[in-house]
């Protein structure tokens, strides 16, 4: 337990060291000058400044001049881009899966999110600000997203994106059915559905009942309105409340998938239904159906090139993305994956190779396209005048495996810069140094010594 | 299909190679049968390119001929060989293949739901007479997609237990494990018992997890002298097989295999990989190296660069496979690990960086890219997946560089060989040249342009 404590005291001085850098940094303006921008929607300026004030892109343009108080920065032979957006991540989420239940849409990610997950500064790091977080994938219809800004060193409320609409997880294939984890000792215990053909039931009964439900809060609503006073109000459903925002179009669906059958089957219930799917999440096989899915409008976020690590991903393939996006599909890259998350940017700069995408379409899918799939299109994802100061300064084109990220900001305030990090570091070396030399810490001797572990 | 056809050849070479590419379809239905075999050897010259022979300075225009296999010929003005079939390289480079001297090609396909493709681990503790060559399934999809990017050999390792079995070097073309290998029984590879708390209980070794750290340093005491006595058994074992040789007056040792395998380990003739990446763990397994006077290589070498002096004095090579890996602390600097391969190149220590594994192999040349984003000179981040490696394999007389009379492992590429956006124009292994085609060419011409 004395190892536990020291780790805790440990996260606790980072964390302050962390958010005291967050504090320090101007919440004013900032000019950066002279750098390549790579607006993403709006073609690469060069030699270009950008303003940021009151946590937003005031101007771009050049020579402009700082107004009073503001922090300079030179960015002479550096890179801007925006912020990169990862639409699906479990980062900071202290449970994953409510994976007991085939429908678990009463349960919020919000409500287990750790804003002290040290991989938040990682990805930070890697140019990252915005990221979608999801329920896991155990079930056909999984719990509540939350979008957030990585304000590393903030509480969990300071982190969500303002405005956000909701999403909701959706999960389809082995995942769900979980075929490979029964045959392992400990796997989960089985539970409906356990085909592919009980995930499209599950479906069908969840947005059916969805949809009485629904009929019976618009009728009481109607009557209400008519002038009725003595009405008794349907009982609330928690499980069926967001699937009525689904039907109503005002709750994201992300639908984690692999083979191509099995989303167009969640795309034909859908359209049955008359909903529209935000996000095909992994979708390896979409390029197999990419006609259906720019037909239905549907997004599609997958990886850049992992496969072959289960049957479902043996046909995933690196040309996926390129593909769909010649076929009409808004496209984005994701991770998936708190290690992954950090390096987003060379992914993206594989797809120039497996499919010949240009610059700009490759940025655009860590970047802008992730904003609009998550509906913060308008927000964030380029630069560009009026959006939130949310951008990363590269010290070389972020597509280069060669380039690593100086400084990023969120709604104009630093939440990493790499000069500061260094110079932080013998600091907490000696920070480090101290508490393993407190007496608290100190192993106790051999005979007085019985750890248990967990 | 233009995109992946082999090159501008003769007529003949294109024939050949477009039924090489339809054979290759046939068999598409099956488990990794998309790999296109590669042309005939012959002579070849690469004409106009850009030259980065990795030893020596770089050509901004020259010509590379490959002859028999080999590479006959580098330089500014070379003359062409009558005969030589030439490839017209101007506004590309050269390099080197790649090695990754770390993965499992070959011995796994699919981890997840597919056991029966899964052959990395034996069953036991001592199996130092598994070999990878024997499991290694020359028509995995892996093989074309990694060789694609200019991984034109590697090492595959088995895992598990405590002496896992012994790797291959092989290159990544052939129809079968003996066209492909290079070789065959290239070094052991030990799994040490691991030491001290890690967090999460003790070890990550076979599963078993000590109540406490006094059983779990019992336990690895235990396992180091079951691993010390095979080890002296074998070497006892060698001792009476050259005695009744030599002497035929003495009585006949009866031969077991799995001690004859151990020979040229610890003989000191074949390098022993140990598995290690914490501090006392390296210590450990060069400690007992020098103790049973093996030739050890480090694997992983996450915290190598804590131990740099150490290993320099003993002249320990890292093969680093932890480049993109999480920092294990929470108070780890972020690029502790992207940073760890200049750290060790600062500090003198011989290293390669190895991505691992076998389907994502192919990411190899970002974990050097992102060494240099991290320190790493450029020039290193290069020699990290191409000459290192093959120096600290003991190939470094076959591969690693562009220079006459090496093997003609070669990649004709767009760019910067390191570059994700990069792209592989021509690629030889063995002095022949291989179809770019792979699994994922196939299907993404099936799919492409569907309507």
């Amino acid at each position: 337990m004395k190892m536990a404590r020291l780790t805790t005291l440990l996260l606790a001085c980072a964390t302050q060291a962390v958010a005291q850098q967050a504090v320090t940094s101007s919440s004013g303006s900032t000019l950066i000058k002279n750098a390549t921008v790579l607006t993403v929607t709006k073609g690469t300026l060069q030699n270009t400044d950008v303003l940021m004030q009151n946590g937003k892109i005031a101007q771009i343009g050049q020579n402009l001049a700082a107004p009073a108080g503001a922090r300079v920065v030179d960015a002479t032979g550096k890179y801007i881009l925006p912020g990169i957006i990862d639409p699906h991540s479990h980062m900071m989420a202290d449970a994953i899966n409510e994976g007991s239940l085939s429908v678990t849409s009463m349960v919020r990610i919000k409500d287990v999110i750790n804003p002290t997950a040290i991989n938040v500064y990682r990805a930070l790091a890697g140019g990252v600000t915005t990221i979608n977080i999801l329920h896991g994938s155990a079930n056909t219809i999984g719990g509540q997203n939350a979008t957030v800004k990585l304000k590393y060193g903030r509480t969990a409320q300071d982190m969500m994106f303002p405005g956000a609409p909701p999403g909701i997880k959706f999960a389809l294939g082995e995942n769900v059915t979980r075929k490979n984890s029964q045959q392992q000792q400990g796997g989960p215990p089985r539970r409906y559905p356990a085909t592919r053909m009980g995930q499209e039931e599950v479906l069908r009964d969840a947005f059916t009942r969805a949809q009485d439900y629904k009929r019976d809060w618009d009728d009481y609503r109607a009557r209400v309105a008519k002038g009725e006073r003595t009405l008794v109000p349907p009982r609330r459903d928690l499980e069926l409340e967001p699937l009525v925002e689904v039907l109503e179009g005002k709750r994201l669906v992300h639908a984690h998938g692999y083979r191509a059958d099995e989303h167009l089957m969640l795309l034909n219930v859908a359209n049955e239904f008359g909903f529209k799917i935000a996000t095909l999440q992994h979708v390896l096989e979409g390029y197999k159906i990419a006609t259906e899915i720019a037909k239905a409008g549907a997004g599609a976020s997958s990886f850049a090139d992992s496969w072959s690590y289960k049957i479902e991903a043996y046909d995933a393939i690196p040309y996926n993305n390129a593909i769909m996006l010649r076929h009409g599909v808004l496209q984005t890259i994701n991770s998936d994956s708190d290690e992954r998350v950090r390096r987003l940017n060379i992914d993206a700069a594989k797809l120039m190779r497996y499919g010949g995408l240009t610059e700009e379409e490759a940025l655009k899918t860590v970047t802008y396209n992730g904003a609009v799939q998550l509906g913060v299109g308008s927000r964030v994802g380029s630069i560009e005048v009026g959006k939130d100061a949310d951008l990363a300064i590269w010290n070389a084109h972020p597509l280069s495996v060669f380039a690593n990220v100086q400084t990023t900001f969120i709604d104009g305030e630093v939440f990493f810069d790499r000069q500061q990090d260094i110079a932080k570091r013998a600091q907490r070396e000696q920070q480090r140094a101290e508490l393993e030399r407190a007496e608290e810490n100190r192993p106790a001797r051999a005979d007085q010594r019985r750890v248990i572990l967990p | 299909m233009t995109s992946h056809m082999p090159m501008r050849f003769g007529s003949a070479v294109t024939v050949a190679a477009v039924m090489l590419v339809s054979t290759a379809t046939q068999l598409s239905a099956q488990l990794g049968s998309h790999n296109p075999m590669p042309g005939p050897r012959g002579t070849y010259a690469i004409t106009n390119a850009k030259i980065v022979p990795v030893v020596g300075a770089e050509i901004p225009r020259g010509t590379v001929v490959i002859s028999d296999g080999k590479i006959a010929a580098v330089g500014a003005n070379v003359a062409i060989p009558s005969g030589a079939r030439t490839i017209d390289a101007s506004g590309l480079t050269v390099y080197p293949g790649m090695m990754d001297a770390g993965t499992s090609m070959g011995l796994s396909e699919i981890g997840q739901g597919a056991a029966s493709t899964v052959d990395v681990a034996e069953v036991g503790s001592f199996n130092p007479n598994a070999q990878a060559i024997y499991g290694l399934n020359p028509h995995s999809a892996h093989v074309g997609v990694t060789r694609v990017v200019g991984i034109t050999h590697v090492a595959s390792l088995p895992s598990g237990g405590i002496i896992s079995g012994q790797a291959a070097i092989v290159n990544l073309a052939g129809w079968t494990p003996p066209e492909m290998q290079v070789i065959p029984r290239a070094a052991l590879v030990i799994n040490l018992p691991r030491s001290g708390f890690a967090g999460r209980g003790f070890g990550g070794f076979g599963g078993q997890q000590q109540e406490n750290t006094q059983d779990a340093q019992r336990m690895r005491e235990r396992q180091l002298d079951s691993l010390r006595q095979i080890l002296r058994d074998a070497e006892a074992y060698g001792k009476a097989i050259d005695a009744a040789d030599r002497d035929r007056t003495l009585p006949r040792v009866h031969r077991d295999v799995v001690l004859a395998s151990l020979l040229p380990a610890v003989r000191g003739q074949m390098p022993v990989i140990f598995t290690a990446d914490r501090p006392n763990d390296i210590r450990t397994a060069v400690n007992f190296a020098k103790e049973m006077k093996l030739k050890p290589i480090i694997l992983g070498g996450g915290d190598a660069w804590k131990v740099a002096q150490f290993l320099r004095e003993n002249d320990v090579p890292v093969i680093v496979s932890s480049v993109l890996s999480m920092p294990r602390s929470e108070d780890d600097p972020y690029d502790v690990n992207y940073s760890s391969p200049g750290k060790l190149h600062q500090a003198g220590v011989r290293f390669a960086i190895s991505e691992g594994g076998g389907a994502e192999t192919r990411n190899l040349p970002y974990n050097a890219g992102m060494a240099a984003a991290f320190g790493l000179p450029k020039d290193e981040a290069l020699k990290s997946v191409t000459l290192y490696p093959a120096q600290i394999m003991g190939v470094a007389d076959k591969f690693g560089s562009i220079e006459v009379g090496k093997v003609a492992n070669l990649v004709v590429t767009t760019g910067d060989l390191l570059e994700a956006k990069t792209d592989t124009k021509y690629l030889f292994i063995d002095g022949r040249p291989v179809p770019l085609g792979t699994k994922h060419t196939d299907l993404n011409d099936l799919f492409k342009d569907r309507p």
